[in-house]
């Protein structure tokens, strides 16, 4: 039978380390919406949405109850829209249309954010695909949940070069859209190189096409709890470290097992995957850059910082994968600068920049997350960013994202807020040199090779 | 014999006269039965832990966790109600 030390244990780790569950997230098909008639489109994503998920709230909040730990959010992913809309969007406008649709369900059945105004160009753009590119800025101007992504590259396509250099133009544009609310429209627009069909994190989440109708995924988090271990084992050698990270990993996980086979049993939509990730908050003790720091380093950013992370990522993958059943999503550490307040002191203290970031990305997911620059970089630099991340994902075979806000009027030595879980940012410097005429090449990077590994 | 509906009440708070009674009085008044109990000290403060069978019992969970609520609120302590799964999942291969 279970002791009184396990239950003070676990409550611990609940009231003063922020061990919760980080999202329950639906995915839905919507693929059989599809029709010629963009009204007709929109009544149908609004009622296949609200029939599968209008008790998906109410099933998390009683889930939370039950066992007294906290379902931070309930979220619905969609197949990408610039297919189901494809039929019937002549214009841009007809995008924007679905785009409120969606916002529309999302606030009638209660769930914060809603992913999937997404496409997938990463060989190439159909007309379609580029006009929901294309409507982005208007769409996150004129709505509050929807979530945008667009994977623009792969390990086995290469990288689209023109979709890159459209998305710098869109990640500007969205900026300038929603520049009186801190230019928020790019902090729900992200894009990817290998974006995982099944993830269930913000802004990326899509329902991709080879899932089922719909399904649960759940993504767990807990950086408080890891860092509450390792104060423990202060000073001892690397196999003691590790094996505390592998221990809490697998104790968190299970926590996301097991409420995600009581939303599939309670729901009736199978259960997809467990994304194992250390999600941190902007709340104080709910940090991955305090892992790190407990781990050894001053500040992230220090030499050592992307050992460190290396480290970390591969023990919560290490712990997680026996807690789980089926795994997948992004799963790794996520190192946002915005919604982590050890990141943004890093910043602060003059120890991190966008480089060094871009550096520990190739070690952890996702990638460049939640990064606020000059509101004047040019559109040319940040797809020249993009181009670098992606590079990163499609050479090492992983999933890597930019996340970037270019906050309109604002510049290095100020900061932009975005509230709640999104937090606030200082505005970080981008190399100052142009890559113009890089970016402004036509057609796509070939895949990489396969073999002779260096 | 049907399956246990266990959960574990847990009771954190300054240690005062009658909080197990109290407890007890209700659960036994709603035909909950008490399998396990066990109580500590832990950094000053007072921590009974209970494990009970709700099989059987005239409420539903929801109802225990809102009675447990009023008796913590009365005598100043905090009263958790949890299914055992979530500590079976986290502390059992």
């Amino acid at each position: 039978m279970i002791n009184q030390f396990e239950v003070i244990e676990t409550n611990k780790m609940i009231d003063e380390e922020n061990l919760d569950v980080r999202t329950i997230t639906m995915g839905i098909s919507l693929l059989d919406c599809a029709s010629s008639d963009v009204d007709k489109t929109c009544e149908a994503v609004k009622k296949k949405i609200y029939d599968h998920a209008k008790d998906l709230v109410k099933t998390g909040e009683e889930i939370s109850r039950e066992f007294g730990v906290p379902i931070v959010n309930k979220r619905v992913s969609v197949t990408p829209i610039s297919l189901v809309g494809a039929g019937c969007c002549k214009t841009e406008a007809d995008y924007v249309r679905i785009a409120k649709a969606l916002d529309e369900v999302a606030d009638e059945i209660g769930i914060n954010f809603l992913g999937g105004y997404s496409a997938l160009v990463s060989k190439g753009m159909s007309e379609s695909d580029e006009k929901l590119i294309r409507s982005i800025p208007q769409a996150l101007a004129d709505t509050g949940r929807v979530c945008s992504s667009v994977n623009l590259g792969s390990t086995r396509t290469g990288i689209n070069m023109d979709a890159v250099r459209l998305m710098g133009e869109t990640i500007v544009e969205t900026a300038k859209k929603t520049a009186e609310d801190g230019s928020i429209g790019c902090a729900k627009l992200v894009v990817f190189c290998n974006a995982p069909d099944d993830n269930p994190f913000m802004a990326g989440a899509f329902h991709g096409v080879t899932e089922g109708e719909a399904v649960i995924n759940v993504g767990v988090s807990g950086p408080g709890v890891v860092k509450t271990a390792l104060e423990q084992v202060r000073g001892k050698d690397f196999e003691t470290l590790c094996e505390t990270i592998k221990k809490t990993a697998f104790k968190v996980t299970r926590v996301g097992q097991l409420v995600a086979g009581e939303a599939s049993k309670r729901l009736g939509v199978p259960f997809g995957i467990i994304d194992l990730s250390l999600a941190p908050t902007p709340a104080i003790g709910d940090s991955v850059a305090d892992i790190l720091c407990e781990i050894g380093l001053e500040h992230p950013g220090a030499p050592g910082t992307t050992a460190a992370l290396a480290l970390l990522n591969d023990q919560v993958k290490k712990g997680g994968v026996m807690a789980s059943s089926y795994v997948g999503g992004l799963s790794g550490a996520f190192i946002p600068v915005s919604e982590d307040q050890g990141m943004i002191d890093a910043v602060n203290a003059g120890a991190l920049t966008i480089e060094k970031l871009e550096a520990m990305t190739c070690v952890c997911s996702v990638g460049l997350d939640m990064i606020a620059i000059p509101g004047d970089t040019s559109a040319a630099s940040i797809s020249g960013i993009i181009a670098d991340e992606m590079a990163i994902g499609m050479v090492n075979a992983k999933t890597t994202a930019v996340r970037i806000i270019p906050a309109i009027g604002k510049t290095v030595g100020d900061s932009v807020t975005f509230g709640g879980l999104l937090g606030y940012a200082p505005i970080m410097p981008v190399n100052r040199f142009a890559c113009d005429d890089f970016i402004n090449r036509k057609g796509r990077i070939p895949a990489p090779i396969h073999s002779f590994k260096n | 014999m049907e399956k246990a509906e266990k959960v574990i009440i847990t009771v954190v708070g300054k240690d005062t006269v009658g909080i197990i009674a109290k407890v007890c009085t209700f659960l036994s008044e709603k035909k909950i039965n008490i399998l396990d109990i066990s109580q500590t000290i832990v950094s000053g403060f007072f921590n009974m832990m209970m494990i009970a069978d709700m099989n059987g019992s005239d409420i539903s969970f929801g109802d225990l966790c809102d009675g447990m609520d009023k008796i913590g609120s009365e005598i100043g302590v905090s009263i958790k109600c949890q299914k055992e799964e979530i500590f079976d999942e986290m502390h059992r291969i």
